[in-house]
């Protein structure tokens, strides 16, 4: 789809559009074939057993995401929202972070989550309506699921504000400099709030990432309904650096997040990761993509598969043999079966803890309500 | 003992609790240098640095929701909205974050932030200035919202609001800030925050106010006395949770009660207390609850605002119609 203003002439006063092709330059270490590039910014070595570990990474949290979906399909879960291929672009942003830095996803980080040892009964307990969600937060430095578009960067700049607060910033020791992660969407960009988390990282030099999982698609809406330009180039305008990473490419993705991390631990302030990847399921399991977009496209981005082209890589250079092939495969069969089993036993909750869940302090109000609810209920057993 | 302006009384209690507590930061709209455009945050980024009293960017969403960040970093943030028609834009954080996260995570995370809004009008404004916004907070399960009336509580129900584990909204009158003075006692134990409370005795009438609105019902009660009518004037200082014991105890008394707020009558909270205490009293009451309050259209222009604002007469008027039934 061709905006209008694409074509504009250049105006004698203003001077040109902004600037709209080429593809500006993508950060990529492992190209869709499976070839190792080098970039002179990123350069990283990998060892075998940490490219194995990617593998693994992503294999797993796609089979959750078939497993998630296959449930919904079943009516174990009232919703799943899909990452099928944002595996690496998840992985890679995970795998990066330090333990003490702390992440606030969207409701579509499964990976991100996975990364950071939040069980995935977990997330099928919040889809499957049991609850909205039932992880610690401060256990895993891992914020609840936020569904409100955006309003979660906001938090996460506060949060970083509070590291600073805390003298987390710049010290020089690995273990204790903190960063934060900010994880949006292409869609949520144009949010009030996560451009007033821009304006309050900049203004305060908060040590925060914001990762955009650039996957194409707001639901129905196409990346170009949400920018004209770029969207790392936003950053710009804000006051502080943004980069565009293939977000297919775990290494690519891992290595460009582990430098954002370490500048924003050691105090240079914010930074905007684009990772440009796909959304190859639906939007939801409520939502029929065929409806608004063309499956040639699809097919486009399949042949950029985050995980083939990294198991490309492994048998190409041998690093990898069959025992470890098949010990993933059964790891990813155990993990769907335990998911399916785990799913069926959640127990439903009890009406009667709403009210305790409310405040930390009751109300006598609250109170009230409960007890009369459960009067109400109990009416109903004397009857019985 | 020290005579002190609400404004100066707030000024104290914020001073005092990020005396005690270190986690304790303000931050807002030109709440630094200046003072704050009321002056209620004045000299403290002078004295506890501009890391605890945070001048922000020009954002309300901005404002509570990285406030949202620093509570779940461990801090107790006291963010200040400019004006009670400037928190719209971070209605959204309010509602479905600061209230609500509590609840999503089963107790885990607690938002110990106190939004302090100056409310109300009488102060000759422009539009957005002088609104009274507290029904749609009250009516936003997560939130707590206290509203005071004189100096001795604001200074004393600043600090309990910021020490409370839970969020809570806290309506500031405005038109009082520097009007209303009296002596405050810093060293007398505070009310418990969440009750309200009878600020004059009475037995013909019950008057309900909160905030800006319990002076004019003391007024009333002083006019009425004089021509031999008995008002009781209840200050309700916490609009949610509604404390409404001393309301239902007065009006078993009584049998009349007139509630008496700025904000828009209809759905406001003279229409949640008539309802609650039509159920509670029914057989006490010898007539309907009346409510004076904002007409409902909006906020208009400062020159004919005393038509608008519950005034002496209106007051009294209600009062004289609940002998009618």
């Amino acid at each position: 789809m061709t905006h209008p203003a694409m074509n504009d002439p250049v105006d004698p006063v203003f001077g040109p559009p902004p600037e709209q092709t080429p593809d500006p330059e993508l950060v990529q270490l492992l190209t869709p074939e499976g070839e190792r590039l080098h970039h002179p910014g990123f350069d990283a070595d990998f060892s075998p057993e940490q490219l194995r570990g990617f593998y693994r990474d992503m294999t797993l949290v796609r089979r959750l995401d078939v497993e998630a979906t296959a449930l919904q399909r079943h009516g174990e879960l009232g919703l799943w929202a899909q990452l099928l291929g944002q595996e690496a672009a998840q992985i890679g942003a995970g795998r990066a972070l330090a333990p003490q830095d702390y992440v606030f996803p969207t409701y579509r980080e499964h990976g991100v989550a996975w990364c950071r040892g939040v069980d995935p009964v977990r997330l099928l307990a919040l889809f499957r309506g049991v609850d909205q969600g039932s992880w610690d937060p401060a256990e895993h430095n891992f914020g609840l699921y936020t569904i409100v578009i955006g309003a979660q960067t906001l938090h996460a700049t506060g949060y970083a504000m509070g590291v600073q607060r805390d003298g987390l910033v710049g010290t020089g020791d690995p273990d204790r400099d903190t960063a934060v992660v900010a994880h949006f969407g292409d869609g949520a960009s144009s949010q009030g709030d996560v451009n007033e988390a821009f304006v309050f990282a900049a203004s305060y030099n908060a040590p925060v990432v914001f990762f955009c999982q650039n996957n194409q698609w707001a639901i129905s809406e196409p990346f170009e309904r949400q920018s004209r330009i770029p969207l790392y180039r936003r950053a710009h305008g804000f006051g502080f650096p943004g980069i565009r990473v293939d977000g297919n490419d775990v290494l690519a993705t891992y290595a460009v997040t582990k430098a954002a991390l370490q500048r924003a631990r050691e105090g240079q302030g914010p930074i905007l990761i684009e990772a440009y990847t796909y959304r190859m399921g639906a939007h939801t399991t409520t939502d029929d993509p065929t409806r608004y977009r063309l499956s040639e496209d699809v097919e486009h981005w399949k042949l950029k598969d985050p995980i083939a082209r990294l198991e490309v890589y492994l048998r190409r250079n041998g690093l990898a043999d069959d025992a470890f092939w098949a010990e993933v495969a059964a790891e990813a069969d155990a993990l769907g079966e335990r998911m399916r089993r785990e799913c069926h036993a959640l127990p439903d909750p009890s009406p009667h803890d709403l009210w305790d869940l409310v405040h930390a302090e009751k109300t006598p109000e609250l109170a009230a309500q409960q007890a009369a609810y459960d009067a109400h209920v109990a009416s109903f057993e004397e009857v019985h | 003992m020290v005579t002190m302006t609400l404004a100066k009384a707030l000024n104290a209690g914020l001073r005092k609790v990020m005396e005690d507590d270190d986690k304790v930061v303000v931050m807002g709209e030109d709440v630094g240098a200046l003072g704050g455009v009321f002056r209620i945050t004045d000299g403290l980024q002078k004295d506890f640095g501009d890391d605890r009293v945070i001048d922000t960017p020009l954002a309300e969403s901005g404002i509570v929701g990285t406030a949202v960040g620093l509570a779940m970093r461990g801090y107790r943030p006291v963010v200040e909205i400019q004006f009670d028609g400037f928190v719209y834009p971070a209605y959204d954080q309010i509602v479905c974050q600061v209230a609500k996260l509590h609840f999503r995570s089963q107790g885990r995370v607690r938002i110990p932030m106190v939004i302090r809004i100056p409310f109300g009008g009488g102060i000759g404004a422009v539009e957005h200035h002088s609104e009274s916004p507290e029904a749609q907070f009250v009516h936003t399960p997560g939130l707590k919202v206290v509203a005071c009336s004189n100096p001795a509580d604001a200074y004393a129900m600043i600090q309990q609001a910021i020490h409370a584990d839970d969020p809570v909204v806290f309506l500031e009158p405005k038109r009082l800030y520097h009007s209303a003075k009296a002596d405050v006692d810093e060293s007398a134990p505070p009310a418990p925050l969440w009750q309200s409370r009878v600020v004059r005795p009475g037995s013909d009438v019950t008057l309900v106010g909160y905030g800006p609105t319990v002076s004019t019902c003391l007024d009333a009660a002083t006019v009425a006395a004089e021509e031999g009518r008995s008002l009781e004037v209840i200050d309700l200082r916490t609009l949610s949770p509604l404390d409404l014991l001393p309301v239902h105890e007065s009006v078993r008394r009584t049998g009349r009660l007139v509630v008496v707020h700025e904000a828009h009558v209809t759905l406001g909270l003279g229409a949640e207390i008539a309802a609650r205490v039509t159920e509670e009293c029914f057989h006490s009451l010898e007539a309907p609850v009346l409510r004076v309050g904002g007409f409902d259209t909006p906020y208009p222009p400062a020159r004919i605002e005393d038509a608008f604002l519950p005034d002496l007469d209106r007051v009294l008027d209600a009062v004289d119609r609940t002998f009618e039934f």
